[in-house]
């Protein structure tokens, strides 16, 4: 096969994301190491790989698994609390930061993929519209939990309590998870490294899935559910696994989210969060994974770029959304971008295989 | 082989069909013949397990359909071409006859793949083509391929004419008489009754819900009843 080989066929592939995604990786590390990153943006790393995960989990189930979910911050914020309560249990058995920062992650994935199963089952009985705002009332459900829970440790072990802390009747034991004031006390284990783990794994995971049976049977009932069950698709299990693993990847990505402050509060993880997880996801391209990744990394840098202009950097942020939405159907815009690939050759959206479809903007 | 007796199946408040009963047996070609809203696409998605029937019940060889779903039904060897060809837009020709193979394994649907090629060239032809670009002629023998991947021993094809020319019509219709030759038995709902009573050994008239005439094909397309209601005089 050494004859076939060509880089712009690989370049299209999955191969082409992860190379994108390292090479980026290198880049911001070489960068913050030489001291040419404000601190603000060193700070922030770990945080944009958290919702480059959460961006591209959420397309698999916008994109690829075709449902309009809109309580995705959700499972971040139940992979956030159970990572942080498996964070201090672990701790308090190893030393070893990374790998308590991994088993962590893996429990958060754990209880959100539970979280995503338990949510899942009815939700995925609907469709549409009714499916979004389901979802949207499922996710304000957990984040109400979550500003009741009161999680403890001590010697004799973990306490629970949905009213209050001293109903957790604990003999001189941390506090975990107090309340509205959320996980407090965290232990700041992410590190851009990580993240930039969890962004491969993510995708690992993602783009295995798209191309595997199973991803195919997710597509075929987006496409065509009718279709898909009468070729034997169970139409529930393939969109509901989507769904499960999205949440599995957003608890992820919740656990690095929290591990990268001091404490995190519920409501960061409110429908506003689902809401710009989703923007991440519409901006870059439903179903593109590289755009995800791309309008992830941007739209939570440029709120801190903007800073210096105070009271209006969210109003420059929404017109930042507005004309990346509006100006690629300017005709002049438009022109230029068909323009565009004829000069670089490695934009062109499709090899030109005989009898293929080349897709436009039409 | 197929027996429906006394089906009755609602949407909503809506009774769509009011105690259909008929059989079909093996190596059969049955036709559904009636004006549209009759119950001729309901009658096969129900049998198909996409719709539910309040009661009534559906045997196969011997088995009850009545509450397997949609997705197991294709197990039994029954395949169902829905109405309006339902392709796979997205997916080339060849992905698209690969998901009427999900269910079979890989040497199975790679041995299904080689006879629906035989059957239809045009669509090894096209086979990387994507679906949505292929001619209504075209659709319809993909639909049907995808269907004949899980080689069915009773295939249903809900109006497999719509929306064609007329020689495209008489192909998917002589297609339709091989596979009957080979051995497939075949329900077969169409508005086109001229052409489903030419091919089809017996017929069911459906009415709004009701099974009103049914006999041999030849006897009904003789019909004075039928010949005006449906053949045009």
């Amino acid at each position: 096969m050494a004859k076939n080989f060509s880089f712009s066929k690989l370049w299209k592939g999955p191969f082409g994301t992860y190379l994108i995604v390292i090479v980026a990786y290198v880049i911001f590390q070489v960068l913050a190491s030489t001291g040419n990153l404000p601190s603000v943006i060193i700070g922030l790393l770990p945080t944009i790989c958290a919702y480059i995960a959460a961006a591209v989990s959420l397309n698999l189930v916008v994109g690829i698994s075709g449902e309009l979910s809109l309580g995705h911050a959700a499972f971040m914020s139940v992979g956030c609390y159970t990572g942080v309560v498996a964070a201090t249990c672990y701790s308090a058995m190893f030393d070893i930061p990374w790998l308590v920062f991994f088993l962590s992650m893996f429990t958060g994935a754990a209880f959100a993929a539970l979280a995503g199963f338990v949510v899942g089952v009815p939700v995925l009985r609907l469709s549409g519209d009714y499916l979004a705002i389901v979802t949207l009332a499922f996710g304000e459900i957990i984040k109400n939990i979550m500003n009741n829970l009161y999680v403890g440790l001590d010697a004799s072990g973990l306490h629970f309590s949905l009213t209050s802390t001293t109903d957790l009747h604990m003999t001189n034991g941390k506090i975990i998870i107090n309340g509205p004031q959320g996980a407090v006390g965290i232990e700041q284990l992410s590190t851009f490294f990580f993240g930039f783990i969890l962004v491969m794994l993510t995708l690992a995971v993602v783009l295995n899935l798209v191309r595997s049976r199973s991803g195919r049977a997710i597509m075929a009932v987006r496409d065509n559910s009718i279709a898909a069950e009468s070729v034997g698709i169970n139409t529930m299990k393939y969109r509901l696994m989507a769904f499960v693993v999205a949440a599995a990847l957003a608890g992820m990505a919740g656990v690095l989210y929290a591990m990268n402050y001091n404490a995190v509060v519920p409501v960061r993880f409110d429908y506003n969060a689902s809401i710009l997880i989703l923007v991440y996801v519409v901006l870059g391209g439903i179903g593109n994974i590289r755009g995800s990744i791309i309008s992830a990394t941007v739209l939570v840098v440029l709120p801190e770029v903007l800073r210096f202009m105070s009271e209006y950097r969210m109003l420059i942020y929404a017109i930042v959304l507005i004309a990346v939405m509006v100006l690629p159907n300017v005709p002049a815009v438009k022109r230029f971008l068909d323009y565009l690939p004829t000069k670089l050759p490695f934009l062109r959206k499709r090899s030109e295989v005989p009898g293929d479809v080349v897709g436009g903007a039409e | 082989m197929l027996s429906v007796q006394d089906l009755n199946v609602y949407y909503g408040s809506i009774h769509a069909l009011k105690g259909v009963s008929f059989d079909v047996d093996e190596g059969e070609i049955v036709t559904l013949i009636g004006a549209n809203g009759a119950g001729k696409s309901t009658t096969l998605n129900t049998i198909a397990g996409l719709l539910r029937p309040r009661t009534g019940s559906i045997t196969y060889e011997g088995e009850s359909l009545t509450n397997v779903p949609a997705h197991k039904i294709v197990n039994r060897s029954i395949a169902l071409c829905p109405e309006g060809r339902r392709i796979f837009l997205n997916m080339t020709v060849r992905e698209n006859l690969e998901m009427g193979g999900f269910t079979r394994d890989d040497a199975e649907a790679s041995e299904s793949m080689e006879r629906v090629f035989k059957r239809f060239p045009r669509l090894r032809e096209r086979e990387s083509q994507s679906g949505g670009t292929l001619s209504g002629g075209e659709q319809q023998m993909l639909a049907m391929g995808r269907a004949l991947m899980s080689n069915p021993k009773l295939l249903m094809l809900d109006e497999p004419s719509m929306g064609l020319a007329p020689i495209l019509v008489e192909e998917i219709f002589d297609i339709i008489k091989s596979l009957h030759e080979q051995g497939t038995t075949i329900l077969l709902v169409e508005q086109n009754a001229q052409m489903a009573l030419s091919v089809a050994d017996r017929a069911y008239v459906l009415e709004t819900g009701n099974v009103t005439m049914s006999g041999k094909a030849s006897d009904l397309a003789n019909d004075d009843r039928v010949r005006k209601a449906y053949l045009g005089g």
